[in-house]
């Protein structure tokens, strides 16, 4: 037996998910901070930030729901199942998110605001979905061993309710420090005003979840509260501290790519916490990632391609961003 | 009774969701190569009629390509929250295969897509070709793994069953089913069908209308061209592929023939037209040509083809449907057939841009394509009926245990978003059509992010600053 093929999907698919919370992150957050930008000039400079690359921003959402269908199907039977219905309504949120990005510049001028709307609603819709079906997925899903054998309504609970609102301050945080990178003048300015009060809106949902958790959890309050794992652990919410003074100080002293990178650091490591309290963990709060992986043959066929085509994914995908690098300015569009 | 009221909603959704998705990906197959190719003749020739035309179609593609993308993102995910039996059961084989599709084809159109539609003024002439092969060439990718899932589907192989879930043994002859080379080949001409229809029926509206530019005209001339080759083709292969699905799915066979009863002994005959009953197990007020479905079917004057009641009743797909989807799908193949043959005597005549009524019968076969491309896909899938996995899995287990409230509020949220969205799309894609080609703000310069690159010369000095 040479590598732990289940062990090695687990990271994939962290990694496919990580990826695509970072960038579908700032693009959502665009989606919610146009509710304090009405200036339409500046809506379509925002919007022109991410319309090169939000398609493929999203397709590591594609890649993390096919590489679980791969790699855990039961996980992946059981999981969407269960939390069919905050999915759904993400799915129909992205749906009028995505389409915003075309239409918004086919729409006559006076029916723009529809989809200006429509781009609003759906980043809304599919955010706070997405919060709640991670809520839903952390405080576990019944599971007898073949099937799902909870309700339709399992996921709707306060914490998960509490995780859709946390994940709108990540990703307007995410969306707020992309602009300061990507945009100048007044709409920066007004971005810089805007980080502030979103990162303590973050730091103090961090900070609830990461109480609450361990208070519903008892596994989870196992996994971090017994040595010599608190040791081990100690560094992130450390570094969640270090990291969110950084910011401060970077947004005061009006940095321009230092902010976006730090609350890179931010979420990776709120997301980092998550992947500590619930490794190996695939259908919480008891199935593990090897007892519901994928035959053998299944997951080393996807496995080759994956290791070979990812590294070029990322090179070709670094390569357009390179192509639309640097500040975008009122009239640059394609339109 | 509420269980089967429940299956039923969870494949009307289903088949609502597949059916409205895959317009977007056919048109995006088509156009993809089309621009390809438009990008490639400009290059070659430097008119500009080419480099009006790329701009023109790339702006429908970039509309219908969103469309498609955020459609399929409902399917990735629609296996599992509706379809919980079915992943368990085969994910082993559908994964790894929508893995390698996202992997070799999504991230590949996605990926270079942002280059292509704005990025025009930003790279080198080679290198934004270069993003639209691959785009083009990422279209035909994700084709080829979508189909190879859907055919292992209807004609499953290099498996095992182990407690009652797929176990993959050979991965060759799982991507290579024995339907897929003949669906892959039905699929990607229907693409192209598609595409040169909605190419033809555009330049049509365009001529129709008094707006006789160059540009519309060699449209016209590239898509009757496309569908000169692409529609005789596509009868030959449609003909391929139903003597393989003879051999793999007879009953499926046996309910597009609306073919009940071999007990006489005689030769099967063509039914052109009835009415197959399946509870009476028969079909009524049929018109029927003796000895032509051996002839065409098995190629022979006495051999009979399987009859519907030769399978139990329970193993039987609804004959009335696929009875007549395949009836609407050949009808159209003929007509496709005819607009090609008038289409290019016409412009052997040099009278092709003339003619009315041979434009307006173009404008009305627009639609066609994608018409006779969901018919072919609703008697493929409805004649797999009642397995999902054939003779595996039936689609009965396959469903998750949603209960007929939640699917009927979720079928309904799809309907009312699709028509909605997707219906405004299409709206704004005729709009971009009926603009037409040449517009002064077609053609992109700049793009968001950094300034122009100046690596382009002058060329751009013909090109004017865009507007929203």
């Amino acid at each position: 037996m040479g590598i732990d093929l289940s062990l090695t999907w687990a990271i994939i698919i962290l990694f496919g998910l990580m990826m695509y919370v970072v960038m579908d992150g700032f693009d959502l957050g665009i989606g919610l901070l146009f509710l304090r930008v009405h200036d339409e000039p500046e809506r379509d400079i925002m919007m022109n930030t991410v319309a090169p690359v939000w398609d493929g921003n999203e397709t590591w959402l594609v890649l993390g729901g096919a590489g679980l269908f791969a790699a855990f199907p039961l996980a992946y039977a059981v999981v969407l199942e269960a939390l069919a219905i905050p999915l759904i309504v993400m799915l129909l949120g992205l749906i009028f998110r995505g389409v915003a990005f075309e239409f918004r510049f086919k729409a006559s001028p006076e029916r723009r605001h529809v989809w200006d709307k429509a781009f609003i609603g759906g980043s809304l819709l599919a955010t706070v979905a997405q919060g709640v079906a991670l809520g839903g997925y952390i405080q576990g899903i019944a599971f007898d061993g073949v099937h799902f054998s909870g309700g339709a309504l399992d996921w709707l609970t306060p914490f998960s309710l509490f995780c859709g609102i946390g994940l709108l301050f990540a990703y307007a945080l995410l969306g707020s420090t992309w602009l300061i990178m990507k945009t100048e003048g007044a709409l920066q300015q007004r971005m810089y005003r805007i980080t502030k009060p979103l990162m303590l809106g973050l730091l103090v949902m961090i900070a609830l979840v990461s109480v609450w958790t361990p208070l519903a959890y008892p596994n989870i309050a196992a996994r971090w509260f017994s040595l010599p794992n608190l040791l081990w652990f100690l560094p992130v919410p450390l570094l969640v501290m270090l990291v969110g003074w950084w910011l401060w100080r970077a947004i005061t002293f009006q940095d321009t790519a230092l902010p976006f990178v730090l609350v890179l650091a931010l979420v990776f490591l709120g997301y980092s916490g998550l992947g500590i309290s619930l490794w190996p963990t695939i259908i919480p709060p008891d199935a593990s990632i090897w007892q519901v992986a994928a035959p053998a043959q299944s997951q080393g066929f996807a496995l080759v391609g994956t290791l070979f085509i990812l590294p070029i994914i990322l090179m070709y995908t670094a390569w357009s961003y390179y192509v639309f690098r640097g500040k975008v300015k009122s009239g640059d569009a394609y339109h | 009774m509420l269980g089967i009221e429940a299956i039923d909603l969870a494949r009307v959704q289903f088949a609502f969701t597949i059916s409205f998705h895959i317009i977007f990906p056919a048109i995006t197959i088509g156009l993809a190569s089309y621009l390809a190719v438009l990008e490639g003749l400009w290059l070659k020739t430097q008119r500009d009629t080419y480099r009006h035309l790329y701009h023109f179609w790339s702006k429908i593609f970039a509309v219908n390509f969103a469309m498609g993308v955020v459609s399929g993102i409902v399917m990735a995910y629609q296996f599992g929250t509706h379809w919980s039996g079915f992943s368990a059961f085969a994910g082993s084989v559908t994964g790894p295969l929508l893995t390698y599709e996202v992997l070799t084809a999504f991230f590949l159109e996605a990926g270079f897509l942002g280059v292509m539609l704005f990025g025009w003024e930003r790279v080198g002439r080679g290198l934004h070709f270069f993003a639209t092969c691959m785009v083009a060439l990422g279209t035909l990718v994700s084709m080829f793994w979508i189909l190879s899932s859907n055919s292992w589907m209807q004609t499953p192989q290099g498996h095992d069953i182990v407690n009652g879930v797929v176990i993959p043994v050979d991965w060759m002859k799982i991507v290579f089913n024995p339907s897929f080379p003949y669906r892959l080949a039905h699929m990607a001409l229907a693409a192209f069908l598609s595409t040169a229809l909605f190419v033809a029926a555009s330049a049509a509206w365009l001529l129709l209308k008094g707006r006789p530019s160059p540009e519309a005209r060699t449209m016209l001339s590239m898509a009757l061209l496309m569908l000169a080759i692409t529609a005789p083709l596509q009868a030959v292969v449609g003909d391929l592929h139903g003597l393989n699905t003879l051999e793999h799915q007879p009953a499926k066979i046996a309910a597009i023939e609306g073919h009940w009863d071999n007990s006489s002994g005689e030769p099967t005959p063509l039914i052109l037209f009835g009415w197959p009953d399946m509870a009476g197990e028969e079909t009524r007020f049929k018109l029927e040509i003796p000895v032509l479905g051996s002839l065409l079917l098995q190629h022979s004057l006495t051999e009979q083809i399987p009859a519907l009641k030769e399978f139990a009743p329970e193993d039987r797909p609804n004959s009335t449907i696929v009875f007549w989807s395949f009836r609407l799908m050949v009808g159209l193949g003929v007509l496709m057939i005819v607009l090609a043959i008038v289409g290019n005597t016409l412009r052997v005549k040099r009278r092709l841009f003339e003619s009315r009524r041979f434009l307006l019968f173009t404008l009305c076969m627009g639609p066609a394509g994608l018409v006779a491309l969901l018919a072919g896909w609703f008697t493929t899938e409805v004649g797999r009926q009642p397995w999902v996995v054939y003779g595996l899995l039936r689609t009965a287990d396959a469903a998750s245990a949603h209960s007929a409230v939640h699917l009927s509020i979720s079928l309904t949220a799809f309907v009312v978003v699709y028509l909605a969205v997707f219906g405004t799309g299409v709206i704004y894609m005729m709009h971009l059509v009926n603009k037409g080609p040449g517009d002064p703000s077609a053609p992109a310069l700049g793009g968001p992010g950094h300034h122009r690159t100046p690596a382009r010369p002058l060329s751009a000095a013909n090109e004017t600053q865009t507007t929203h």
